[in-house]
């Protein structure tokens, strides 16, 4: 049934319906809302069983997950920014040990400077983790990816983020349907597990492998993960014809085909762009969309496939590379086929929206061989103050 | 049919509630809609910021609402800080929360082009009077219900104790006759005008 209702509250009651045995987080901004919700359903009794853990901190939330996780129970967690630092040491371990841990990320900037505004810095400053990762466009594709999340993270062992953008959706207000006990529960099958920590048939979870062994078995982690594409769009497929709608999958494509300039990207812009591109095309400008959906395995063949034959495509990154470049972007150059001009651009970051008129004054700029090529392209920075910024630091001399 | 507003206050002045609740009224009528806040500063009296897109398609942009068709002012002090009229759409409704008269107000900077339209409601007046707290944006919404038809008074009143489920029976019954005397307010003014 759809609700009027907050995007993190709706993530509460999804992830409620998932019947996790066990939550732990820690409460940062703009995650908050969601673990709040979780703890008033667990208050109330109508998440039950289910043990709701205060813990210290975020390390002390993905820990506490890790052990329920390997004693056999459903577990969630969810935070932000430097909360999904602060997990950093054990997420590889998380991935490691295979445990089918779901966690929300509500993306938000990493400080310093502290900014508690979305992009997607957070993120994908863990790709490289071992856990799948999802990226929602919308409050309805969030509470789906949740349902599908649980899912495949039993299907495959292997822990699972779902990314949704930080106040622009966690604290936005939509319609949105979360679906019913009974539709979750066909859906999603009591958990169970491959094999559990028990006192009384007790196994090791987590031995020590040396040189003779552990590349074979990260080998296999990455095989894992790419062998996952194929359960994702499964997963994706299956939920579509079990709800009746689109969530999920690798990528999503909006009036590429005969395209000739695509933007690609993820999260709460691709709804954004989908109207520009609307717009542009009643302008009788060919243009298209291309959501990622599925971030981590990166889904590329599906890239590849989608971009084939389009002249121009324009990553809009929402995170940086630090003394690199972008990181979306990368992966889409590595991906796209050699008749594919990729033109990588920064935009949204800490907060400042990714807005109708900035999109469309993108897509004309590349149309018009207004942007550089080759370059990372900083769009809606304010080059004054950043050469005015640039011009005091050349006077100041070191002693 | 598009509406898309703007909503400007000061925090604790209820911005972000304001936006919320406009959304489940114009949902309660079978209208898609969202509600998004912009988070600056959240300190009681700084500026706020916040958005409701009313629409009979499907939403799908999340960006801020930048070409409004309908600003609320919650606090006209806000006026001297600028950009509360910025991208009002040429048509333009601005209801605005004032015992002042327009004149007064064009005087403090509150300029509009030959198309657009000024509503004034003593919101926080009223506000005082019933619930005894300076919290206009229930009045408010009843004066957006007069202004657009697009959201009924009725729908306002059914989002009110919707999201007010959870309070005291006097703290809901002020509100909603706080939105139902803003109203009535409009209405007259609107009559009045065009007698």
């Amino acid at each position: 049934m759809l609700r009027q209702v907050e995007g993190s509250r709706a993530v509460a009651d999804a992830v409620a319906r998932c019947r996790p045995a066990v939550v732990a987080a820690y409460p940062i901004s703009p995650q908050t809302h969601i673990v709040e919700g979780l703890s008033d359903l667990v208050t109330t009794g109508d998440l039950a069983p289910c043990e709701y853990l205060m813990v210290e901190s975020e390390f002390g939330a993905l820990s506490a997950c890790i052990g329920a996780s390997a004693a056999g129970a459903r577990t969630y967690t969810a935070t932000s920014s430097q909360g999904l630092l602060f997990m950093a040491e054990a997420l590889p371990n998380a991935s490691g040990l295979g445990l089918p841990i779901v966690m929300t990320v509500a993306n938000r900037a990493l400080g310093a400077p502290i900014n508690i505004w979305n992009d997607h810095s957070d993120a994908l400053s863990q790709r490289d983790a071992g856990w799948l990762q999802l990226f929602a466009s919308s409050n309805q594709e969030a509470v789906d990816l949740h349902l599908q999340a649980f899912a495949l993270a039993e299907r495959l062992s292997v822990p699972v983020m779902v990314c949704m953008d930080g106040f622009v959706l966690t604290h936005a207000m939509e319609e949105i349907d979360v679906p019913e006990q009974d539709a979750v529960d066909a859906f999603l099958p009591a958990f169970a597990p491959r094999q559990w920590l028990d006192p009384d048939d007790p196994v090791t979870i987590g031995a020590m492998v040396g040189p003779g062994q552990f590349t074979e078995v990260k080998y296999l982690m990455a095989r894992r993960q790419q062998a996952a594409l194929a359960d994702i769009a499964e997963v994706a497929a299956e939920f579509e014809s079990t709800f009746g709608r689109e969530s999920g999958g690798l990528v999503r494509p909006y009036r590429i085909d005969d395209a000739e300039v695509v933007l690609v990207a993820m999260g709460s812009a691709l709804g954004t762009a989908a109207d520009v591109v609307d717009a542009l095309r009643e302008e009788g400008i060919a243009a298209g969309v291309l959501g990622i959906t599925c971030y981590r395995p990166w889904p590329h063949e599906a890239v590849r496939e989608a971009l084939r034959g389009i002249p121009r495509a324009i990553v809009v990154n929402r995170a940086i590379a630090v003394g690199s470049g972008s990181i979306l972007g990368q992966d889409v150059r590595l991906t796209a086929s050699p008749g594919t001009e990729v033109h990588d651009v920064v935009m949204g970051l800490g907060g400042r929206p990714v807005t109708r008129a900035g999109l469309r004054q993108l897509v004309l700029d590349v149309l018009h061989g207004r942007l550089p090529r080759g370059a990372l392209h900083y769009v809606d920075l304010d080059e004054t103050v950043a050469a005015d910024e640039i011009a005091r630091e050349a006077e100041v001399t070191v002693p | 049919m598009t509406l898309d507003v703007r909503i400007h206050g000061r925090g604790g002045q209820g911005v972000v509630t304001a936006a919320e609740l406009l959304s489940l009224a114009a949902f309660d009528q079978g209208l898609h809609a969202q509600a998004l806040p912009s988070f600056g500063s959240e300190r009681t009296g700084a500026p706020v910021v916040s958005f409701c897109r009313i629409d009979d398609r499907p939403i799908r942009s999340h960006d801020p609402v930048d070409h409004p068709n309908l600003v609320v002012l919650q606090d006209p002090t806000l006026l001297r800080g600028g950009g509360v009229l910025d991208g009002l759409a040429d048509d333009g409704v601005v209801v605005v929360n004032t015992s002042r008269t327009p004149a007064e107000l064009a005087e403090a900077g509150l300029v509009l082009g030959p198309g657009q339209q000024m509503v004034t409601v003593p919101a926080t007046e009223l506000s005082w009077r019933l619930l005894g707290r300076p919290l206009p944006n229930t009045a408010l919404l009843g004066a957006v219900a007069a202004v657009t038809g697009s959201v009924s008074l009725e729908a306002v009143h059914r989002a009110i104790r919707q999201r007010f489920a959870s309070r005291p029976i006097d703290v809901i019954t002020a509100n909603l006759r706080l939105a139902e005397d803003a109203y009535a307010v409009v209405i007259q003014e609107q009559e009045q005008h065009h007698a």
